[in-house]
């Protein structure tokens, strides 16, 4: 027992454990709609729309392989915060797990930690079922796609974690639904995910910049694409870094309020 | 036998459970105010941003502007959603884990008078949303006919054929896992149902398909009237669209019944 608190990380990975445990149950729903949306986005707009936009011949690629890595970003980004909202607030509030944990020699950084692991567990596998549809519909043009894994990891932690600390803040459910739309779907409509940022007026610019979704999703294009370089890459991926660190700061503070004082 | 069912319907009763609604709303109403403001954004997207991706699109012998052709689409599918979602997830909640309506039919209120009264709390909501909708693409020069105004019943029709259609798949839903499905299927319509793109521009083998889904029938109306192409098909999808509520409306209060009576 000991052994399980010293050891760093022993207890993020045994609460990490528990969450998957759960997950074996209910897997099936998640995956297969993790599999059938995107099949469902990239026909949709592959059929559709986008014979549309390549007529324009203004983005120099075809829609379709300019969109997906786009959807697939933002499928990363819809995951880590709805795995964030709900579920974390019922283990504070209803079923009351996280005080369950704290009455084992769990600390607060393991639980925080364990549930943000599973968070990003959740994002990676619903992105790599994506990037293998986007394989099949011909989109992935480059070895470098397999980079968006590893991003798409980095954007679920930058988004899940300062959820975390916003949900460890909450006393009803109510502001979940605005949360939603008042954040996440203007995110995902003005992050450059359907059209590129340039078209939006200066003033949107600005707040698109600010959002980790628009820098999850330039990093995804460039390597889907084939031409990642290497300095915006850096600089996208280090602001996500500072988003992720931040958020972890905040959460671990807000969980601690929450749970012990 | 729904007829005699529907002569036999109180107004009173009905207007009951809509003001038992109207009554709990009125502290949420900045979850009510949200269903303003994000259809507006989805407005300013897909039509103004994407729209300069596609420029002009085929529609009745000319071309139209993109965001012309994509608007009175996007009011279809918000009446669609609107109702989906109330008879959907908030109906589910009353039926399965607030046990509402165990209490309802306990009062003199029938199956056929509550699923009334709830499509009627779901039109009164998305009949607002829907106005301010179309208030705002009139504001942005999206509507060309002075038409356009009767798209606003048209989107009301919309509303109570997919609130009538959703209360009667609830009654069939098991457990919190079975969204999952109806989510499938409100994406498949937006994607699918000639929302982005005209009938003409699908492989001619998923044409029928896509006839047969009710939000068709609702964009192509929205969109004539929005653009000032009337034609009488229009009664067609006008009619298609009152049998789905009659056909939705049946089978939820049957199924209501059976679920909820001892």
């Amino acid at each position: 027992m000991t052994a399980a608190i010293a050891a760093p990380g022993r207890g993020a990975l045994h609460v990490f454990a528990y969450h998957l445990i759960g997950y074996r149950r209910t897997w099936w729903g998640t995956a297969f709609s993790s599999f059938l949306l995107p099949l469902i986005y990239l026909a949709g707009i592959g059929l559709g729309v986008g014979g549309y936009v390549d007529r324009g011949h203004q983005l120099g690629v075809d829609y379709l392989s300019f969109l997906a890595p786009g959807v697939l970003a933002a499928t990363g980004l819809s995951i880590a915060i709805d795995e964030s909202m709900y579920r974390v607030y019922s283990q504070f509030a209803w079923d009351r797990t996280y005080e369950g944990m704290l009455n084992t020699p769990l600390r607060i950084v393991d639980i925080v930690l364990g549930q943000l692991a599973f968070v990003v567990f959740r994002a990676l596998v619903a992105v790599t079922v994506f990037l293998l549809v986007m394989a099949a519909f011909g989109t992935v043009h480059s070895g470098w796609a397999v980079g968006v894994l590893p991003t798409a990891m980095l954007l679920a932690l930058a988004c899940a974690a300062p959820t975390f600390a916003f949900t460890a803040t909450q006393h009803t459910d109510s502001s979940f639904a605005v949360l939603t739309r008042f954040v996440v779907i203007p995110v995902q409509l003005f992050s450059g995910v359907f059209f590129p940022i340039a078209q939006l007026p200066a003033g949107v610019r600005v707040l698109a910049w600010l959002s980790p979704l628009w820098h999850g999703v330039e990093v995804c294009r460039s390597l889907t694409l084939g031409t990642p370089r290497w300095w915006p890459v850096l600089g996208h991926l280090g602001y996500l870094a500072l988003w992720a660190a931040v958020g972890l700061v905040l959460a671990h503070r807000a969980f601690r309020r929450r749970l012990v004082v | 036998m729904l007829t005699t069912l529907l002569l036999r319907v109180s107004p009173r009763r009905a207007g009951a459970v809509v003001e038992r609604n109207v009554l709990v709303h009125r502290r949420g109403w900045v979850v009510l105010a949200s269903g303003f403001f994000e259809p507006l954004l989805y407005l300013l997207s897909l039509g103004i941003g994407l729209g300069a991706l596609v420029g002009r699109v085929p529609f009745a012998g000319e071309s139209v502007a993109y965001p012309v052709f994509l608007a009175p689409a996007m009011l279809a599918v918000q009446a669609m959603n609107a109702a989906l979602t109330e008879t959907t997830f908030n109906v589910f909640g009353k039926l399965k884990y607030m046990r509402l309506y165990d209490a309802v039919l306990a009062t003199p209120v029938t199956p056929l008078e509550l699923a009334l009264g709830e499509i009627g709390w779901c039109l009164a909501r998305s009949g607002l949303y829907s106005g301010a909708f179309l208030g705002l693409m009139a504001l942005l020069g999206l509507t060309p006919s002075g038409w356009a105004i009767l798209a606003w019943p048209a989107a009301v029709l919309i509303g109570f054929a997919f609130a009538a259609l959703g209360m009667a798949l609830t009654t069939f839903l098991r457990s919190w896992q079975d969204f999952d499905y109806v989510m499938i299927i409100m994406m498949v319509m937006f994607m699918f149902a000639g929302t982005f793109t005209p009938l003409g521009a699908y492989p001619a083998w998923a044409r029928p398909l896509v006839e047969l889904t009710p939000l068709y029938h609702g964009v192509t109306i929205t969109r004539g009237l929005s653009l000032g192409h009337l034609d009488l098909a229009m009664l067609g999808h006008a009619a298609y669209l009152v049998g789905c509520c009659i056909l939705g409306l049946w089978v939820a209060a049957r199924r209501l019944g059976r679920l909820l009576q001892p």
